[in-house]
């Protein structure tokens, strides 16, 4: 392991996964993930940001390989780096997935209580995920469990007590805690703070922005909300309808947004204190099962030209961090 | 409609299997239409013959020719499932969606209606009836006393749906729209009611077609009308099984099973396709 | 002197706890405001979970009634009101915009059902011509047309098509007051500006007053006239929208501004997160 550059932690590449459906005689495929690449490196948290149907929750079923049928991936690889191990998620057998689950990959979801076995004590949780990862006796496993908690400003008493008792934020922060007790080197955030309150939110965020730098872990961190990723993403990726079309360090695609997506959806959102007007984007998100040829923005985009009704565009680089798929970049003249 | 009927015969075996049972009982019974014989006349033939070509089913021993007689008495049967399922969903529907919907005193109500229905025993009130009735007894009187008995626990299932579609959100829309309780009862809730009252319906008319064979059985129902327990009822009066006219019994008998089997496949495998939970999942964004 | 158009007085709503306890809790606690006729503005409710804020919202629809206090609407309590007749001229004025516009619709049916109903029903319409006449003005008002939503079901549109749908249907009958319950917190972010804008221009061009209801500082510091903060049931702080989210008072107003996460990135990764680490309790006793 010594001596060699740290790969980046997580490859995806050229990704397609669609949903197919044949029900009834009815054929339908939805092209929810339709060649996705990109790469998350060490210590870093790659925000994920889209809307519905965006594609970004079936890009994580993926990545997971929580692949279940109609959905199918019909294309590309996801492959890790896990302490210098690399591995493809898709081709590994099922013994070699559960080894790897929470000691080197592991996830917070949205509800807690998908996580949370909610007829037992939260001490249990912790030792159906985490104890046979750490492999220490039980006394030393739950006396390191309790030292995490602490280090996370919870207060073990939680460890005895029920999910139900505990309120919606101290349940995501368990959730959280239990999802970084083995150290994982990657973490799937999917919307773990959308359902809290406001108050609660930010504290939240403020637990995993300070693990994150503890651990040193990376994070996939994924939500439609905007104004998280500018407080907590270190590079930002935006997907629409199936296609990651900018990415690149937070501060760059807020200040100088390439793609005109991503501009006119920095540029819609509220702000305390500003009371100008805002304008909305026209038109809706398409139809992953029939979506419009070429750059699928083209028909809500008020820069679209020909080539765009008839081309995909590809991904370029605007600076080296920096990249967007577009002909006609915001920052460039139009067509 | 035309063409989900059509797709479900290509797609799904235990639809075609159970269309196609239906289908031939119901070709069945209309063979009765056509009968030489009227039903009720007997000794027309040579009693006691075994299938053969002239008589594929046989003859009674009261010189009845079986193939016609249980024409009429699967189509009688039939009739009456029908009508005592019909008659018993309309109860059903009325009450259950009605309570679900207002709540309050009138559910209580309704559902103390309701739970005193469930806990009657069904035989005994049966029995009573005929021998109140004896001689007035017809089939119709019989089907409209089944229909009041067989309403009670499909009514409970209605309103549970009922009840959670009042607090869904287009049950407002509804209201502030200027709906009547009658107009969003028949055009909104209907259609997530439709799943239970169709798979109710299959099994009410095998409750009921049962219950009319057993009480037929006994001799507690008009034996005049010939239907599939009535037939029973005269092959054990004359002894058939003992006596070795075993036809007498097995065409009827094979007759229902094919009954209930076909209209069993019918409900498990329509419902799948009704519910509006499946719909929706194949309609989808 | 015209009655308020809407008036909240100390309004309060209990509901037992839980089975076995005696306690009642309290989702509402003592409430009042008061709307004033001819003078379209919008008023914000602001609270998170646990406020009170949608129980509120339907008291003032007349979907639940209070345990003590009084609503009065053009000076007519509201749960006096008996027959079905008053009770439809009472909903003719009142209407509501609900969170989710795919719960609001049944997903079954078309929608369009629901606008010619509200204009047959509400308005009192006859003729089929006028009824889609009144359909396709409500819908033009808010930037759509029956041609395009004619014959649809709601899972053919999106989700802020189909909001605004909601919007033209309320607006039918011409109602004095809106009551929209977090009407954009469900819609994509790229598309709530427009829903936003759609409630500024209504009270704007069309007059119409409207109780918005939102837990989003930050759309409520956009578009609010006046404001009420809500917590656990008490308001806590009400005034003028931009004063009071400029220098809020109250300290749970103070924490709620102070929460609020801006679009803007800090300078240093991180740096408005952190609110200070006490170790967090947060074990809810037994009720």
């Amino acid at each position: 392991m010594s001596g060699q550059l740290p790969g980046p932690v997580l490859a995806v590449s050229g990704l397609q996964a669609y949903y197919r459906t044949a029900a009834f005689g009815v054929k339908r495929e939805v092209r929810a993930v339709d060649n996705v690449s990109f790469a998350i490196e060490a210590n870093e948290i790659y925000g994920l940001a889209g809307e519905s149907s965006s594609g970004k929750t079936t890009l994580i079923k993926t990545i997971a390989n929580a692949i279940q049928p109609p959905l199918q991936v019909l294309g590309g690889s996801v492959m890790l780096d896990l302490s210098g191990r690399r591995l493809d998620i898709h081709a590994i057998d099922a013994r070699e997935l559960a080894a790897i689950r929470w000691k080197h990959l592991s996830y917070i979801m949205q509800g807690s209580m998908n996580v949370l076995n909610p007829v037992r004590r939260v001490r249990h949780s912790f030792v159906d995920f985490a104890f046979r990862h750490i492999g220490t006796p039980m006394p030393q496993f739950l006396q390191l469990v309790r030292d995490h908690l602490q280090r996370l400003h919870l207060t073990p008493d939680v460890l005895e007590a029920y999910p139900h008792q505990l309120s919606g934020g101290m349940r995501q922060r368990v959730t959280i805690a239990l999802a970084t007790v083995c150290r994982p080197e990657l973490i799937i955030a999917d919307e773990p703070t959308t359902a809290l309150d406001v108050v609660v939110q930010k504290s939240v965020l403020a637990m995993i922005h300070e693990i994150q730098r503890e651990l040193r872990s990376s994070i996939l961190f994924v939500t439609h909300d905007m104004s998280v990723h500018a407080n907590l993403s270190d590079r930002l990726g935006i997907m629409y309808a199936g296609r990651l079309v900018e990415e690149g360090r937070t501060a760059d695609v807020f200040r100088q947004p390439r793609h005109p997506y991503t501009a006119h959806l920095i540029a819609s959102l509220p702000r305390m204190g500003d009371a100008a007007a805002k304008q909305g984007l026209a038109g809706a998100p398409p139809n992953l099962a029939d979506p419009p040829p070429g750059c699928r923005f083209h028909p809500r985009c008020p820069r679209a030209s020909d080539i765009c009704r008839q081309q995909t565009p590809i991904m370029q680089w605007h600076t080296p961090s920096h990249r967007a798929a577009c002909f006609h970049p915001v920052g460039e003249p139009a067509a | 409609m035309g063409r989900t009927l059509i797709d479900l015969l290509r797609f799904n075996r235990q639809f075609a299997t159970g269309l196609a049972l239906l289908v031939v009982v119901t070709a069945f019974a209309s063979l009765s239409f056509f009968s030489p014989y009227a039903p009720n006349d007997s000794y027309v033939v040579p009693p006691d013959l075994p299938p053969d070509w002239s008589y594929p089913m046989g003859t009674t021993s009261r010189g009845q020719d079986l193939l016609w007689l249980l024409s009429f008495a699967i189509r009688n049967t039939l009739l009456f499932g029908i009508a005592v399922a019909t008659l018993s969903r309309l109860l059903a529907l009325l009450i259950g969606l009605v309570a679900g919907y207002c709540g309050g005193l009138i559910d209580r109500a309704l559902m103390s209606l309701n739970d005193s229905f469930i806990v009657i025993p069904l035989f005994p009130i049966l029995v009573l009836f005929y021998f109140v009735m004896r001689d007035r007894m017809s089939w119709g009187l019989l089907a409209l006393m089944m229909a009041c008995l067989g309403w009670a626990y499909d009514a409970r299932l209605i309103r549970s749906v009922a009840m959670s579609l009042r607090t869904r959100e287009f049950t407002e829309t509804g209201i502030f729209s200027g709906m009547s309780m009658r107009q969003i009862l028949v055009e909104e809730h209907l259609p997530y009611v439709l799943p239970i009252v169709f798979s109710t319906t299959m099994n009410n008319i095998n409750w009921s077609i049962g219950l009319e064979v057993t009480l037929s059985v006994l001799g507690f129902t008009d034996i005049n009308t010939p239907t599939i327990g009535v037939l029973i009822y005269w092959a054990n009066q004359h002894t058939a099984l003992v006596s070795g006219i075993w036809w007498w019994i097995f065409f009827p008998v094979l007759l229902v099973v094919m009954t209930f089997i076909g209209l069993f496949l019918l409900a498990v495998s329509m419902n799948e396709y009704i519910d509006p939970r499946s719909r929706l999942g194949r309609t989808g964004p | 002197m015209k009655a308020p158009l809407l008036e909240v007085d100390d309004v309060v709503r209990t509901y037992k706890g839980s089975f076995l306890s005696r306690r009642r809790v309290a989702a509402v606690d003592g409430v009042s405001l008061s709307l004033e006729t001819g003078q379209p503005e919008i008023f914000t409710i602001v609270g998170e979970s646990g406020s009170g804020k949608t129980t509120l919202a339907r008291m003032i629809l007349g979907m639940v009634s209070p345990s003590a206090g009084a609503i009065r609407f053009q000076g007519v309590d509201l749960f006096a009101l008996r027959s079905r007749r008053a009770r439809l001229r009472f909903m003719k004025q009142v209407q509501p915009v609900f969170q989710n516009p795919f719960e609001a619709f049944n997903p079954m049916k078309r929608v369009d059902r629901y606008l010619f109903a509200t204009a047959r029903r509400m308005a009192g319409l006859r003729h089929a011509a006028t009824i889609a006449d009144a359909a396709d003005d409500a819908l033009k008002s808010v930037g759509l047309s029956l041609a395009e939503v004619r014959g649809r079901f709601p899972h053919e549109l999106s989700g802020g098509q189909l909001q605004r749908v909601a919007i033209a249907r309320a607006l039918i009958s011409k109602p004095a007051l809106l009551v929209a319950d977090e009407p954009v917190s469900m819609i994509d972010a790229s598309l709530r500006a427009s829903i936003v804008n759609l409630l500024r221009d209504l009270r704007d061009r069309m007059g119409v007053s409207i109780i918005y209801i939102t837990h989003d500082l930050a759309t409520a510091y956009y578009i609010s006239d006046r404001i009420l903060i809500m917590q656990r049931g008490r308001a806590v702080e009400t005034g003028d929208a931009r004063a009071v989210l400029d220098n809020p008072q109250h300290p749970y107003s103070r924490l709620l501004k102070a929460s609020v996460l801006s679009p803007d990135v800090p300078s240093t990764p991180g740096a408005r997160l952190r609110t200070g680490q006490q170790t967090q309790q947060g074990v809810l006793p037994h009720a």
